[in-house]
């Protein structure tokens, strides 16, 4: 009897101590979740993550998957907290807040020195005013031009407008140098509204108003889709750019198998490694072309690092968090991602690391960055734009009649 | 009597693991899903939490968007399931015979079926590549075709894609099915038939055929209630695409869940595919049971 109370003293007393003691770093272990392709890899995500833990002891166990993985690994774990931070895409935070399944950092954000983060990689973390995020993958597109095809044509300049480059596709095309001068992501995947918004924005266009308001049926969206149709019927977009996404892009135009392709930051490296690109060295980065409506556009490609609703170590993930968005991380991994810090864009060694022609063309191309509606319905507006701006691509539906329908779509998502 | 008891309580015993198992992994989902189908736990809806009654039934079947997915995942199964019986049947025939080599023939012939679907969809995926794939190397070189082509970019074509890749995953199972239904066959009738002066068409008209009935019924049941919910090969070769020429009933299911946060849309999307797939296996259940009766 006596022994049996003593050992259920012990065993209440043991239990207190583990719930009451606070927990010690070299207690805690994070899972994190990453995204494979484009911007950071996953090398030198890992070896963040190592720094992290040698300098703080916190244990993290980091995965990588798939960017078309991400969101349904975070739908299916961030209640129960499964991983405690994650990279969002800049088109999560609204449905994610709306959902319940982020928390909301605000409090933390605005504590960091907002005037030297850029306005494109807060905006990626951003919904009705709130933070819920840390900036982290600071990304737009631009325009990529195989200057040696161009000069073989005897065109010296790269263009700034799209009617320019129209021509110079046109002259590369009649000349035979090339096919198909540009190459583009329109499968049916996110890419396509990518690229879509560059060249609608470029055309003066937004898919909602300053009130969150759809506008996709607006004369400038309709020019946008119309051209971009035109570019496939005249044969100087490549007709398989409806299967293309980004790494196709890519392949196609180190295959020297294209004069422009627009595409992400990660491209510039890729293009000018002699190991994977057979036009190493002919290449440039430039902003996206214009019109007379605009100078250039481009879109918002900034991905956030985002705690889970169901984290049980916040304050360790937030730590986790701001030292891989720390100004020593981003200076160090700058060959793939670009920072979000102003201040590090004066830096020599990260001009070097990251390319002085990257950073140069990152400086006018932020300029002229276009969000993608930041409403949480986006991504089910996503996938009906989709498929219809397929459908005008493959000259099954007319530019109005596909963006009415969408419009219609829109306002009844937007009424829930 | 008290020991009949004490055996049941000891049965009891025995089966109450994986009855717990059975109980968890299928029965609470099946019923969980049936709830959610019924009210609105859409996380981003006005309506969370109210009871929704029929209403997503009533939605899902009155849009055009369920009736055009149907569709396209009756095309696939459809042709699939044709293609992989008649094929199967056919190599299994070949292989039926004896000739030098037939025993390696055999061997080989179940590899593709051994891939694991995200090989093979990969692999499909680059084979079919409009820029670089090795299918439009084969047919410009044998002036099939003039230049390349982009078979998954095109909806006239991206369907087809996915049943062959498919259909040459699964054609060996069909092959081996039908291979140990012809060995089973007696020898003598076809001697039989023969000396009756029987041609070889009319041989498999009345020896073979009739023989394999019940494989190729249990084929057609197991093949068709598979590729009704077949999933992953539409992930990895064209996500719905072209302009959504490849969104099949199961694929929108995914879309409504995991990007666009409909919970409830999706689960009564999932009770509508196990509907029309209980009914099919009830038809073929039917039907096998009036051949052997």
């Amino acid at each position: 009897m006596r022994k049996g109370l003593i050992l259920a003293l012990v065993s209440c007393a043991a239990m207190t101590m583990a719930v009451s003691s606070p927990a010690f770093a070299e207690d805690v272990t994070l899972n994190a979740l990453f995204m494979k392709q484009a911007g950071y890899s996953e090398e030198d995500v890992t070896a963040m993550t190592q720094a992290f833990t040698e300098s703080t002891g916190i244990q993290v166990n980091p995965t990588f998957v798939a960017y078309e993985e991400l969101a349904p690994k975070i739908l299916t774990s961030a209640a129960s907290g499964g991983y405690d931070v994650i990279l969002g895409d800049c088109i999560w935070p609204a449905q994610f807040a709306k959902a319940g399944l982020v928390l909301d950092v605000t409090d933390r954000v605005e504590a960091l020195d907002l005037d030297d983060i850029y306005q494109g990689a807060l905006d990626a973390t951003r919904y009705e005013g709130k933070y819920y995020g840390m900036p982290w993958l600071n990304d737009v597109k631009y325009m990529f031009v195989n200057t040696k095809l161009l000069a073989d044509a005897g065109i010296e300049e790269v263009p700034t407008t799209w009617d320019e480059l129209i021509e110079d596709a046109k002259a590369v095309k009649d000349q035979g140098i090339c096919e198909y001068p540009i190459a583009a992501c329109y499968a049916q995947a996110e890419c396509l509204i990518c690229d879509y918004t560059c060249i609608a924005g470029a055309f003066g266009g937004a898919f909602v108003d300053e009130n969150n308001e759809p506008t996709l049926n607006s004369e400038e969206n309709v020019a946008a889709l119309d051209f971009m149709a035109s570019t496939l019927t005249d044969g100087l977009c490549n007709p398989k750019s409806l299967e293309m996404i980004e790494d196709d892009v890519l392949s196609t135009f180190a295959a020297g198998n294209a004069v422009f392709a627009i595409n992400w930051t990660y491209q510039f490296a890729s293009m000018n490694d002699e190991s994977q690109s057979s036009v190493a060295g002919q290449g440039v980065i430039t902003p996206i072309p214009g019109t007379d409506k605009a100078e250039s556009a481009t879109v918002n490609g900034g991905m956030p690092l985002m705690i889970t609703a169901g984290c049980q170590h916040p304050d360790e993930a937030w730590d986790y968090m701001q030292f891989l968005a720390s100004k020593e991380m981003q200076a160090e991994y700058c060959a793939n991602a670009l920072p979000i810090w102003k201040s590090l864009y004066t830096d020599e060694g990260v001009i070097e690391k990251a390319g002085a022609e990257v950073v140069a063309a990152s400086q006018i191309q932020f300029d002229y960055i276009v969000n993608r509606p930041m409403v949480p319905y986006y991504n089910e507006l996503s996938t009906s734009m989709q498929s219809e701006i397929q459908r005008v691509l493959l000259g099954e539906l007319s530019a109005q009649e596909a963006l009415d329908g969408l419009q219609e779509t829109a306002l009844s998502l937007a009424e829930g | 009597m008290r020991l009949r008891k004490e055996e049941e309580r000891y049965a009891l015993k025995l089966i109450s693991p994986s009855m717990i198992v059975v109980f968890g992994v299928i029965i609470v989902p099946i019923v969980t899903t049936f709830i959610y189908t019924l009210v609105n736990i859409d996380p981003l809806s006005a309506h969370k939490g109210e009871f929704a009654g029929l209403s997503f039934y009533i939605k899902a079947l009155t849009s055009k968007v369920f009736w055009e997915d149907l569709g396209r995942t009756l095309h696939f199964t459809i042709a699939s399931t044709a293609i992989e019986t008649v094929l199967g049947m056919l190599i299994a025939l070949l292989l039926n015979q004896k000739f030098p080599g037939v025993k390696f023939l055999r061997s080989i012939i179940i590899i593709p079926w051994a891939l694991p679907t995200v090989v093979n969809g990969s692999l499909w995926k680059l084979m079919l590549n409009g820029e670089y794939g090795v299918i439009n190397a084969l047919l410009v070189r044998f002036h099939l075709i003039s230049s390349y082509q982009s078979w998954l970019g095109n909806p006239k074509t991206a369907m087809w894609c996915i049943i062959l890749a498919d259909a040459w995953k699964m054609t060996p199972l069909a092959v081996i099915f039908f291979l140990a239904a012809l060995q089973g066959i007696d020898n003598t009738i076809y001697e039989a038939a023969k000396v009756d002066g029987a041609g070889a068409f009319r041989r498999f008209q009345a020896i073979t055929l009739p023989a394999l009935k019940p494989t190729i019924m249990v084929i057609v049941v197991m093949r068709t209630v598979e590729k009704f919910k077949a999933f992953d090969i539409f992930y990895l070769m064209t996500r719905g695409g072209p302009a959504n020429s490849t969104k099949t009933l199961m694929y929108d299911t995914y879309l409504q869940a995991f990007t666009n946060l409909n919970y409830s849309e999706a689960a009564t999307y999932a009770y509508l595919i196990a509907l029309v797939v209980a009914l099919m296996t009830l038809i073929y259940v039917k039907l096998m049971n009036r051949e052997e009766a």
